[in-house]
């Protein structure tokens, strides 16, 4: 599916009480990412990104610098196990950021992308209500 | 070296721009041309395959076709040597020598033909491996330079987002807010129902004994009893 396919069914769709909120941010290297808030919370957005093969929703959680200098291997242990039993869902560091990703076949159903969505968006929340023990104040 | 290898390295390294370091412009045409040079090699040596099988058969064919004119002429040779005509039963062992002559040169050329099969078939295994690993290795190229790009894109809206100042714990703290918000508007909401409804009025008088309208109990039987006394 298209990403501006995927924006323009984001828009009407809901269910299960979520709805969903989505533009495309233009790119000058032409790689499309479409930015999707989920629920209204606009503080986690979700970035789909398109390749060849996948469909990578990627959702930013927090910066390096803001992890406890003290316990940050603890937190890569942490995140590192959690990464199989969390559902859907992977961690991943960008950069300097950690994130949270699930990654779909690009010939996933507008289903298949909703669910991974409204997955990612709970794991992220719930996720980054996990580890702030391991953030600063 | 394996491109997954190659990026393990380069994260191990500290390398921020992972990517930028091996995925270049001209990695990715390399990784392409290898894949298309596979592709045509792979087209040649099936190709050529299906020739060499065909002329296996033909091949098979003529061996066994000299095979029958053998066993053919060995019989004509012995009804020869029955009416002891010695002369053309040799004029036949000869015919038979060269027909015999002939099926060692084909049978040469046939295993020669099933040798170069043998030889393409592994061939088109090959190709079609090193197709199947390329074009793995070039989906990790491809998706290190999509994420890249993305990024690149996502830091240029989030540098011009406010929310992006803010750190995760703000941002938690917000979305947990806002679920709170939402919880509160939620039974509000149902507040407001029961209160139009007049349940919560109800509910308070009948607290309060007052208003109801089912009689107690004890008062139907205190009447009773006072009409009894009478």
């Amino acid at each position: 599916m298209e990403l501006n396919e995927l924006s323009i069914k984001l828009a009407t769709f809901e269910a299960e009480g979520v709805s969903f909120e989505s533009f495309l941010i233009a790119s000058e290297d032409e790689q499309e990412v479409l930015q999707v808030i989920v629920d209204g919370n606009d503080e986690l957005p979700i970035f789909v990104t398109r390749t060849d093969e996948q469909l990578l929703c990627i959702s930013y959680l927090f910066a390096e610098s803001e992890i406890k200098v003290a316990l940050k291997n603890e937190l890569n242990e942490a995140l590192l196990r959690l990464n199989v039993p969390i559902p859907l869902s992977a961690f991943a560091k960008i950069d300097d950021k950690y994130a949270i990703f699930g990654a779909l076949s690009v010939n996933s159903s507008f289903d298949d992308i909703t669910h991974e969505l409204v997955t990612l968006a709970d794991n992220a929340i719930d996720s980054l209500d996990a580890v702030t023990a391991y953030l600063n104040e | 070296m394996s491109i997954l290898k190659k990026l393990f390295t380069a994260v191990r390294g500290g390398a921020r721009e992972v990517g930028e370091s091996i995925v270049d412009a001209n990695g990715i045409r390399i990784f392409e041309q290898e894949i298309a040079d596979a592709q045509n090699a792979l087209q040649k040596a099936k190709k050529s395959l299906t020739e060499v099988m065909a002329k296996e058969m033909q091949c098979k064919r003529k061996v066994s076709a000299l095979n029958s004119s053998i066993s053919e002429h060995e019989e004509y040779a012995g009804q020869a040597l029955s009416q002891n005509n010695e002369a053309l039963a040799i004029e036949i062992a000869e015919k038979i020598g060269d027909f015999e002559t002939e099926k060692a040169e084909q049978e040469q050329v046939l295993s020669g033909f099933s040798n170069h099969i043998v030889a393409l078939k592994q061939q088109v295994k090959e190709a079609e491996k090193t197709i199947k690993e390329n074009q793995r290795q070039l989906t990790m190229v491809k998706t290190t330079e999509s994420v890249q790009k993305a990024t690149m894109a996502v830091n240029s809206t989030l540098n011009t987002n406010e929310s992006s100042m803010t750190s995760a714990r703000a941002s938690l703290d917000r979305i947990k807010q806002r679920q709170l918000d939402r919880q509160d508007e939620l039974s509000a909401a149902k507040q407001l129902e029961s209160a139009s409804n007049g349940d919560d009025l109800k509910a308070k008088m009948a607290e309060a004994g007052i208003g109801g309208s089912n009689t107690k109990n004890s008062d139907i039987l205190a009447r009773i009893k006072a009409k009894q006394g009478k």
